[in-house]
C-alpha cells in the first residue's frame, strides 16, 4: 500500500503502462483515501473509476479536479451555495483533455467560493485543513486540490490561478503548483472569476508531474478565442545544473514584508542557485507595488459581470416570493457568501459611470506598466525568483476579519498574473515545520525553461513533501 | 412664441437581425417560429463556464453592410459587455460594441450614418395571461431561441426632418439590406427594428433641442405615426412654454398614445467594459476584399442607372430599384425584348399593370408571367397589333394561366379591329349617339366620350382609343 503512495504520479503512470502496477489498484488506493478525507479537501468523490477513460500517457493515474471546472453530470458548484447541486451538461476542455490522455477523475476539490480567497475559508462548504497542521489554512483558492495532493489523497490535481490561487496553496502545502502563460490552456468550462486573469494549471508532488499534466492540458481550443496553445511541446524537465541561467531578484517583492522563516529559506535557495551554476542579480519591477491595488479593481470588475448570470432564472438556487426583483435579490443574498458579495460590490462600483476611468481605467494602465516591467526585466535575466507567499500557512480564522491582510497573501503572485506570464511554486524548505514556497517566473511561454530550473532546484533541495501520506 | 415654426430633428437607430446560419457567439442555428427553447446550447443559455466565440459570417455581413453604407471600417474593433439584469439576458450582460465599433461614419442617400456595430439579440419573453403584458401576467416564460441572434445596430446622424422622410429613408435602407442578402428585414417579424430619436427646434436654430427616444416601431406605418404623434406632443409642450423631458417612450399602435418607459433619472448605468472573453476584430485584406466582392449593385445605384441610362422617371426608377425582385423582372423583360424594346413602355407595364395584378408583394418571377411573354405583349401594343386595353386583358390571362400573348390574342379574338371593320362600327355608333354628336358639334368636347365608349363596348376593347377618336373627328369635320 505505502509503496503505491510513495510513487509520484509520473512514476505510477509509467508502472501502469509497463504492466507493473494495476490501474484499478491505484484507483482503489486513492479512491479509499479520498473518501476518508478528514481535511474537507473533497466536495465530491467518485464511487468507481469512470468507464470511458482510454489508455494513455497519463496511465490511469486518478486526478483531483477543482470544483470550478464543469464536469458533465457531476456536481460543479465552484464551492458556492448558489450552485449547490448544479450538474453541468458538459465538461471543461482541460478536464476532457486529461481524461482523453488517460487520467480518470477521482473527485472534485474544495476551494474558496468562485475562487475568491487565499485561505479556502470562503468556501460555501466549509474550510479545508492544511495537512501539515490542521489548525492552519491550506491557502487558496485551490486549497482543496493542494491539501489533497499534499496529504496523498490524490496523486495529482488541477486548479485555477487568477492572482495566485494555484501557487500560494501549493506553497502553503509544500507541493508544486504551476500557473501557465495566459492563453496556454482553454478556459472553456472553468466557472469564470476574472476572465482576463483566470488560468488552469497543475498542482503536483513534484516538477516532473507538473510538466506531464501541463503537457496534456495546453492547446488551442475553438471554444475559447483567447486560448493560444503553446508554441512548443511541454518537455519533461531534465536539467541537473543551472549553469548560465540568470536569476533576477526584484527588491520590490523581497523586502520587509517577508516573515523571517520565509526569508531564511529564500536566501538559502539563492545560495543553492549559485551552487548549481546560476547567477543571481537584482532586477527592478518598479510598478509591482501597485499590483495588488490594480488587481483588486480589475478582478472584481470582471467578476461583477461574470457572476451576474447567477440570477435564479435558469439553474442553481432560486429564492424569492415570485416577483422578479425578489427573485434576483433573495437568490443572490442567500446564495453568495460575504467575500463574493464584497467583490461584486467593489467591481460594480469600479465600473460605474463617472468612476470607470479613475478605477478600471487606471488599473488597466498599471497592468500595462507591470507587464512592461517584466518585459524589461527579462532582457537582463531569464528567471525571476521570489518567495511565493510572504508567510507560511496561517491559522484558520487568523485573517478572516481583515480582508486587506488576506488580500496581501497574494502580494508576490499577483504581478505575474497581471502580466500573463508563467510562474511555478516549488517547495524550498521548512520554516518552523511549515513549508515555504519558492516562485520562479519567466517570460510568456517559457514554461520549459522554468520547469527545468525548478527541476534542478528540486533535485538539489532534497525536500520531502510528505506530511501525512502514511 | 405662438407663431414660432418648429422643425423636427430625427435620428434613427435600426437593429438588423443578420441571416447567418448560426448565432453570434455559438453554433446554434437561427430559427423563427420554432418550438420554444429548441435552438439553445450551454453557450447561448449562459451556463457557467461557457465562452463566446465570434461568428465569422456575422463579421462578414457587418463588413458588407458597412461598405454598402459607405462607412469607414475600423482596422480593429472590440466587444464590450453591457451589464443589466433581465430574464431575457442569460449572462446578465449583452455582448455589444461600445467605443470602437466595426463601422464608423458613412452615408446612405441624404442621411449620414454615425456608426454600425455588432451585438447579440436578447431572448424573447412571453407573458402568460390575458393581457400579454408583463404587468398582470400570471407568469413570464423565456424562449431562448432568439437569444444570441446576430444583430447589426445602425445609428444615423439626426439628419431627418419629417416622419415621411424617415420612412422613405428606412425603405431605402431596407431595400439596400435586402439586396445585400444579409437579413430578412421583416419589420413585423422583428428582423428589422427601428427606434427613433426626436427633438424639435425653432426653424433656423442650429442647436438641438432635448430629444426623446421612441422604441421599437414595428412597421413603416407605425414609425410614421409614432413620429408624428411625438412631434405633435413636443410641439404642444413647447407652445405652452414647457420643456421637453428626456425620456424613452413607447408608442401604443392601437390607442396612438405615448407612454414613458423610463426617464433620464431612471436611465441604466450599463457599466460597459471591454469583453475579456473575446479577441478584437481585425479585418484582414482578404476579409475586406471578400466583403467588397459580395456587394451587388445597390438600390441607390440602380435607381440612378435606370434614370440615366434608360430614361425612366425618378419615381419609377426608385420603385424598380427599391423592390429588387420587381427591378430584376423588369430588366429580364427588357433584355428579352431585344434591341427594339422600349424601356419606358416596359417599365410602365411592369410597375403599373403587372404589379397591380399580382398579389401584394408577390415576386413577379414567381408568377406565371414569363419575361419574354411580357416583352412580346408590349411589342405587340407598340406595333398596334393589339390595343392597350385589350393588352391588359391579355396580361390578366398571362397572370392567371401563363402562355404566349399572340396565341391568347388569336384564340380570344382580341386582335386589333382593322380600319374597314372599325369604320362601319364608328358610323353605326355616331348614328346611335346623335345627341352626343350634336353636343360635340356645339363645342362640348367631353361628349365625345360617350361615342368612344359605345365603340369600345362594341369592339370589346379591340379598338385603339386614339384611332377611334381620330375616326370620329374625321367624320365630324367632314
Amino acid at each position: 500500500m505505502s509503496s503505491v503512495l510513495d510513487l509520484t504520479a509520473a512514476q505510477a503512470a509509467e508502472r501502469v503502462r509497463a504492466g507493473e502496477l494495476s490501474a484499478s489498484e491505484l484507483w482503489q488506493t486513492y479512491r479509499d483515501r479520498a473518501a476518508a478525507d478528514e481535511l474537507n479537501a473533497f466536495l465530491w468523490v467518485a464511487d468507481e473509476a469512470p468507464a470511458d477513460v482510454p489508455d494513455g500517457p497519463l496511465g490511469g493515474v486518478p486526478l483531483a479536479v477543482k470544483d470550478l471546472f464543469c464536469t458533465q453530470g457531476i456536481p460543479s458548484a465552484a464551492a458556492s451555495r448558489i450552485l449547490e447541486g448544479y450538474r453541468p451538461p458538459y465538461t471543461a476542455t482541460a478536464v476532457e483533455r486529461l481524461t482523453a490522455a488517460g487520467a480518470p477523475m477521482l473527485g472534485k476539490t474544495n476551494m474558496d467560493e468562485f475562487a475568491m480567497g487565499s485561505s479556502n475559508e470562503n468556501s460555501g462548504f466549509g474550510a479545508v485543513a492544511n495537512p501539515w497542521d490542521r489548525g492552519r489554512v491550506p491557502g487558496g483558492s485551490s486549497g482543496g486540490s493542494a491539501a489533497a495532493v499534499a496529504a496523498g489523497l490524490a496523486p495529482w490535481a488541477i486548479g485555477t490561478d487568477t492572482g495566485g490561487s494555484i501557487r500560494q496553496p501549493a506553497a502553503l502545502c509544500g507541493i508544486v503548483g504551476l500557473k501557465p502563460t495566459y492563453g496556454s490552456i482553454s478556459r472553456y468550462g472553468m466557472i469564470a472569476f476574472a476572465s482576463s486573469l483566470d488560468q488552469a494549471g497543475p498542482l503536483t508532488r513534484d516538477v516532473t508531474d507538473a510538466a506531464l499534466l501541463l503537457r496534456h492540458m495546453v492547446g488551442r481550443d475553438p471554444h475559447d478565442s483567447t486560448s493560444t496553445g503553446h508554441p512548443e511541446e511541454v518537455q519533461l524537465p531534465s536539467a541537473e545544473r543551472l549553469d548560465g541561467v540568470r536569476f533576477g531578484v526584484p527588491p520590490e517583492l523581497t523586502g520587509d514584508g517577508l516573515e523571517p522563516g520565509v526569508r531564511e529559506v529564500f536566501d538559502a535557495t539563492l545560495k543553492q542557485i549559485e551552487e548549481l551554476g546560476g547567477t543571481v542579480t537584482e532586477v527592478a519591477l518598479p510598478h509591482s507595488g501597485h499590483a495588488i491595488s490594480a488587481y483588486y479593481v480589475i478582478a472584481p470588475a470582471e467578476a461583477s459581470a461574470n457572476l451576474a448570470r447567477f440570477d435564479g432564472v435558469r439553474y442553481g438556487r432560486r429564492a424569492g416570493n415570485g416577483d422578479l426583483l425578489s427573485l434576483y435579490e433573495q437568490t443572490r443574498e442567500e446564495g453568495f457568501g460575504p467575500e463574493v458579495k464584497r467583490r461584486i460590490m467593489l467591481g460594480t462600483y469600479a465600473l460605474s459611470s463617472g468612476y470607470y476611468d479613475a478605477y478600471y481605467g487606471s488599473a488597466q494602465r498599471v497592468r500595462t506598466k507591470i507587464a512592461d516591467d517584466f518585459r524589461a526585466a527579462f532582457e537582463s535575466v531569464d528567471v525571476i525568483v521570489t518567495p511565493t507567499s510572504p508567510t507560511v500557512a496561517f491559522e484558520l480564522g487568523e485573517r478572516t476579519a481583515d480582508p486587506l491582510a488576506m488580500y496581501l497573501s497574494d502580494v508576490l503572485t499577483v504581478p505575474m498574473s497581471l502580466a500573463g506570464i508563467p510562474a511555478i511554486s516549488i517547495p524550498g524548505g521548512l520554516a518552523d515545520g511549515l513549508p515555504v514556497g519558492i516562485q520562479l517566473a519567466g517570460p510568456a511561454f517559457s514554461e520549459n525553461k522554468i520547469l527545468d530550473a525548478a527541476y534542478a532546484l528540486e533535485r538539489s533541495s532534497g525536500f520531502d513533501g510528505s506530511p501525512a501520506r502514511g | 412664441m405662438a407663431d414660432v415654426a418648429y422643425e423636427p430633428v430625427i435620428g434613427l437607430e435600426i437593429h438588423v437581425q443578420l441571416k447567418t446560419r448560426t448565432k453570434m457567439f455559438c453554433g446554434c442555428e437561427l430559427s423563427f417560429g420554432d418550438e420554444p427553447n429548441t435552438h439553445t446550447c450551454p453557450i447561448c443559455l449562459g451556463l457557467p463556464g461557457t465562452l463566446p466565440v465570434t461568428n465569422a459570417e456575422a463579421v462578414h455581413f457587418a463588413l458588407m453592410i458597412g461598405m454598402a453604407l459607405g462607412c469607414e471600417v475600423a482596422p480593429r474593433s472590440i466587444f464590450h459587455r453591457k451589464n443589466y439584469f433581465y430574464p431575457d439576458l442569460p449572462k446578465g450582460y449583452q455582448i455589444s460594441q461600445y467605443d470602437i465599433p466595426i463601422c464608423g461614419p458613412g452615408r446612405l442617400g441624404d442621411v449620414r450614418i454615425h456608426r454600425a456595430h455588432l451585438e447579440e439579440d436578447a431572448a424573447k419573453l412571453i407573458h402568460v395571461g390575458a393581457s400579454g403584458r408583463i404587468h398582470s401576467a400570471e407568469s413570464s416564460e423565456v424562449d431562448f431561441n432568439r437569444g444570441g441572434t446576430p444583430l447589426v445596430e445602425i445609428v444615423t446622424e439626426p439628419d431627418i426632418h419629417s416622419p415621411a422622410a424617415a420612412t422613405e429613408w428606412l425603405r431605402l435602407l431596407r431595400a439596400t439590406l435586402r439586396r445585400l442578402g444579409v437579413s430578412d428585414v421583416n419589420m413585423e417579424e422583428g428582423s428589422l427594428r427601428c427606434d427613433g430619436n426626436v427633438s424639435l427646434r425653432p426653424v433656423g436654430e442650429t442647436t438641438l433641442g432635448t430629444k426623446t427616444e421612441l422604441k421599437n416601431m414595428n412597421s413603416f406605418r407605425f414609425l410614421e405615426r409614432g413620429l408624428e404623434a411625438e412631434i405633435a406632443r413636443q410641439e404642444a409642450i413647447l407652445r405652452d412654454g414647457g420643456e421637453v423631458e428626456q425620456e424613452t417612450l413607447h408608442y401604443d399602435v392601437r390607442s396612438g398614445a405615448l407612454s414613458s418607459l423610463r426617464s433620464k433619472e431612471e436611465a441604466h448605468d450599463y457599466r460597459y467594459f471591454p469583453e475579456p472573453d473575446l479577441v478584437p476584430i481585425v479585418p484582414t485584406e482578404a476579409m475586406t476584399e471578400r466583403a467588397r466582392a459580395a456587394i451587388p449593385e445597390l438600390p441607390a445605384d440602380r435607381a440612378k442607372r435606370l434614370e440615366s441610362e434608360l430614361g425612366l422617371p425618378e419615381a419609377q426608377a426608385a420603385l424598380l430599384a427599391f423592390r429588387t425582385e420587381v427591378g430584376d423582372f423588369y430588366e429580364r423583360t427588357l433584355s428579352a425584348g431585344g434591341e427594339s424594346a422600349d424601356p419606358r413602355a416596359i417599365a410602365n407595364w411592369v410597375t403599373g399593370e403587372l404589379v397591380a395584378k399580382l398579389d401584394d408583394g408577390q415576386d413577379p418571377a414567381a408568377s406565371r408571367v414569363a419575361p419574354d411573354a411580357l416583352a412580346k405583349l408590349v411589342a405587340m401594343v407598340a406595333a398596334k397589333e393589339v390595343s392597350s386595353s385589350a393588352a391588359k386583358d391579355v396580361l390578366g390571362t398571362l397572370v392567371a394561366e401563363g402562355g404566349d400573348p399572340s396565341q391568347i390574342v388569336e384564340s380570344a379574338g382580341l386582335g386589333r379591329a382593322d380600319e374597314s371593320e372599325l369604320a362601319a362600327i364608328v358610323d353605326k355608333a355616331m348614328a346611335e349617339q346623335a345627341d352626343a354628336v350634336e353636343k360635340v358639334k356645339a363645342g362640348n368636347d367631353n361628349a365625345i366620350g360617350a361615342i368612344v365608349g359605345a365603340i369600345m363596348r362594341e369592339t370589346k376593347g379591340r379598338a385603339d382609343g386614339g384611332e377611334v377618336q381620330r375616326l370620329i373627328r374625321e367624320r365630324l369635320s367632314g
